[in-house]
């Protein structure tokens, strides 16, 4: 699709450890915005002023680097590795999944240890999985641990790894080569995977009038015998959060993308309430609060090496919320309290 | 004030849709109040008294959540059968015969997948609501709408049931003390907040807004006065509690002393609360900024997060009339917590007792 967004899903960066995402926004982003800045914690803060007679208000866009993946605990004097995650894997899915392991990418296998080798078809914890490297290349504890996974077409869907939330920082990416009638400020968040860390001091910092977190989501859209709801479908356009664990979206904020998307015909779907997080959860609470939401585009098997997206929904919330900053986003909210 | 709670226990204010419930609360301190205003969050902000100029007035700020717990619809299916997730911390338990209210008014009734009779313990996953649809279309919810739980308030004697009293009495509280309170040496900032029932999201953020010197939330704990309940000292009808401790907050010493004092002083009831499960509104404000001192007046209450809620009035009518005695007199004991330093000076005038 993309070259930015290859290069974005090939690089390698789980929470702590975000210098290379870091770097190629860096570069691609310098030319097009009017300041760069990396702060105390990591988060790359890119701003871009709005018309100069009438600057407008501040919008934080905020799209986090981080990818799950694990962390190096110690090192076997047979070549395993035994490893935690960094962010919430699932252990049911590690076994047999090719690694790759410190800054010089070492390669490695993950598998079971061989005392759990005889627990049957159970569900081995992480705490019974080793990394096989083979005895090869240098590695510490600590050192950051990725899947190993290619960014390529699956019919009309993109397969790749860190979707979640390279697809933000790719969308963001393009946002900020745009000019709006508004201080735009974008955000490129460190930590989100454990805790939404970076998004909280960014907000804090850039006090910002109201935020949207762009992300990657869940999608679970395959047939199933229930008539229960998935969390979000490809190809149904960006999904908007309206409640999830970590906040209530601000219900002036949803209207605003919905109500855009409705008049420049963009799909858009609600996503399932009540489920996942996102950096919203730490930004509408920074200081006095900020009137925030989350958009994200949906992907099946988030979390794991093969993440499938629809490039018409990365389209569609491009589309989406162009449109919206060229609009409503660029204004003052109607006072909160006024909705009926 | 009985009125009062029963009325503020009828409107409509789940977490996130606070502003029926807002608008009746603010149409009530009218005239007795300063000023009344709405935050970005959707905190509702009451202002009485000076700007604190008099010798010991703080600037106090008194917090009451206006959110209830209640459901999320999911998924409509094609049946009109609803799912659902739920706002704070609903106890699924209690959700089988219980009914929900939705915004415009629509009805639901809580169904179970299986056999009616099954001794099946109910999981959110294994319910569904009936509203009362034949289809999807024909259902009047739709997937982001919230529904509160809906029993009609009752009272035998002094004893007040409803599914929401859980924080409709603090609110009551709260306002009827500004309404009696006629005058005070401090900057008295009584916020309504939003979002308790999610981790006191709306206390948060006005914490920090207000910058307040001491905070009090004026909400409902639990008792230990029902058959097989957990060991707790807290009955219903002994007087408002006054929290050491819960999950999240330890009540600054000179703030229940002041607490404990002022009742003693005024011969009004008070019981104290040590409370194994929950916060409030208080353990958010207390770590904003460089840390607020901060305590808490309970009202007893059983059966908490359950349709059926139950307190008594009198503890409710004594909460009033502790916080008009607390906010109207100048007491020395808060003099000791010195200005921006309250901490330090704050827990030395305690060693000091000691």
């Amino acid at each position: 699709m993309n070259e930015l967004l290859e290069r974005l899903s090939i690089a390698r960066g789980v929470a702590g450890h975000e210098g290379e995402v870091r770097a190629i926004l860096r570069e691609h982003l310098a030319p097009h915005v009017d300041e760069i800045a990396v702060d105390s914690i990591g988060n790359l803060i890119a701003r871009k002023g709005g018309p100069q007679n009438s600057p407008g208000q501040r919008v934080l866009l905020a799209a986090h680097m981080d990818e799950v993946g694990a962390i190096v605990m110690r090192c076997n004097p047979d070549g395993t590795v035994k490893f935690r995650s960094i962010g919430g894997l699932d252990p049911r899915i590690l076994p047999g999944k090719r690694v790759r392991i410190g800054a010089d990418a070492v390669p490695g296998v993950i598998m079971r240890a061989p005392h759990a080798a005889r627990a049957g078809s159970r569900v081995a914890p992480i705490a019974d999985l080793l990394i096989d490297t083979g005895g090869a290349g240098e590695i510490q504890p600590g050192d950051m641990i990725t899947f190993e996974s290619d960014y390529e077409q699956f019919g009309r869907l993109l397969k790749g790894k860190a979707f979640d939330d390279r697809v933000g920082c790719y969308i963001l990416a393009q946002l900020l080569q745009e000019d709006f009638p508004c201080q735009l400020v974008g955000a490129f968040t460190v930590q989100e995977e454990i805790g939404l860390r970076g998004a909280r001091v960014a907000a804090y910092a850039v006090e910002p009038d109201l935020a949207v977190a762009l992300e990657g989501t869940v999608a679970d859209d395959l047939p199933r015998e229930e008539d229960i709801s998935p969390t979000t479908e490809l190809g149904k356009g960006p999904a908007i959060s309206v409640m999830d664990r970590s906040a209530h979206a601000d219900r002036r904020l949803v209207r605003i993308l919905t109500q855009t998307a409705d008049a420049h015909n963009i799909p858009y779907q609600i996503k399932q309430p009540g489920v996942g997080g996102t950096d919203v959860g730490a930004i509408h609470l920074a200081r006095s609060g900020v009137p925030s939401v989350a958009v994200a585009v949906p992907c099946r098997y988030i979390h794991t090496p093969a993440a499938l997206m629809d490039p018409a929904d990365v389209e569609n919330t491009i589309e989406l919320m162009k449109h919206a900053l060229a609009g409503s986003l660029a204004r003052p909210l109607e006072a909160a309290g006024s909705e009926k | 004030m009985r009125t009062l709670i029963e009325e503020l226990c009828s409107i409509y204010g789940p977490t996130g849709h606070e502003e029926r419930i807002r608008e009746a609360i603010s149409r009530l301190l009218n005239g007795s109040v300063d000023s009344v205003e709405t935050d970005r969050f959707g905190n509702l902000i009451a202002r009485k008294g000076p700007t604190a100029s008099s010798a010991n007035g703080k600037r106090i700020m008194l917090a009451a959540h206006m959110d209830e717990i209640g459901v999320m619809v999911t998924h409509v299916d094609a049946q009109g059968f609803c799912r659902f997730t739920t706002i704070g911390g609903v106890l699924t338990n209690a959700l089988i015969g219980s009914r929900v209210l939705f915004a415009n008014g629509v009805e639901g009734a809580f169904g179970m997948e299986g056999s009616p009779i099954a001794r099946e313990r109910p999981t959110p996953q294994k319910l569904f609501l009936d509203v009362g649809a034949s289809s999807k279309e024909d259902a009047r919810v739709q997937v982001g709408d919230t529904a509160v739980f809906r029993s009609a308030f009752g009272a035998v004697g002094d004893r007040l049931f409803a599914p929401n009293l859980d924080d409709r009495i603090g609110c009551a509280i709260l306002g009827q003390a500004l309404r009696e309170l006629e005058s005070t040496p401090h900057e008295i900032l009584a916020v309504f907040t939003v979002q308790e029932e999610v981790g006191a999201r709306g206390a948060t953020t006005a914490g920090y807004g207000l910058d307040p010197e001491i905070v009090l939330a004026i909400d409902v704990t639990a008792t230990g006065d029902f058959p097989q309940a957990t060991p707790m000292e807290v009955a219903l009808g002994k007087g408002p509690a006054i929290k050491i401790m819960d999950r999240r907050m330890i009540a600054h010493p000179t703030v229940r002393r002041w607490l404990e004092t002022t009742a003693q002083d005024n011969g009004i009831p008070y019981q104290l609360e040590v409370l194994e499960f929950g916060s409030t509104d208080a353990s958010a404000v207390q770590i904003s900024r460089a840390g607020v001192p901060a305590g808490t007046v309970s009202i007893p209450c059983r059966y908490i997060h359950t349709p059926s809620q139950v307190a008594d009035y009198n503890d409710a009518r004594n909460a009033v009339s502790l916080l008009v005695h607390l906010l109207r007199d100048d007491p020395a004991i808060l003099a000791d917590m010195g200005g921006r330093t309250v901490d330090a000076a704050g827990v030395a005038a305690d060693e000091r007792d000691a």
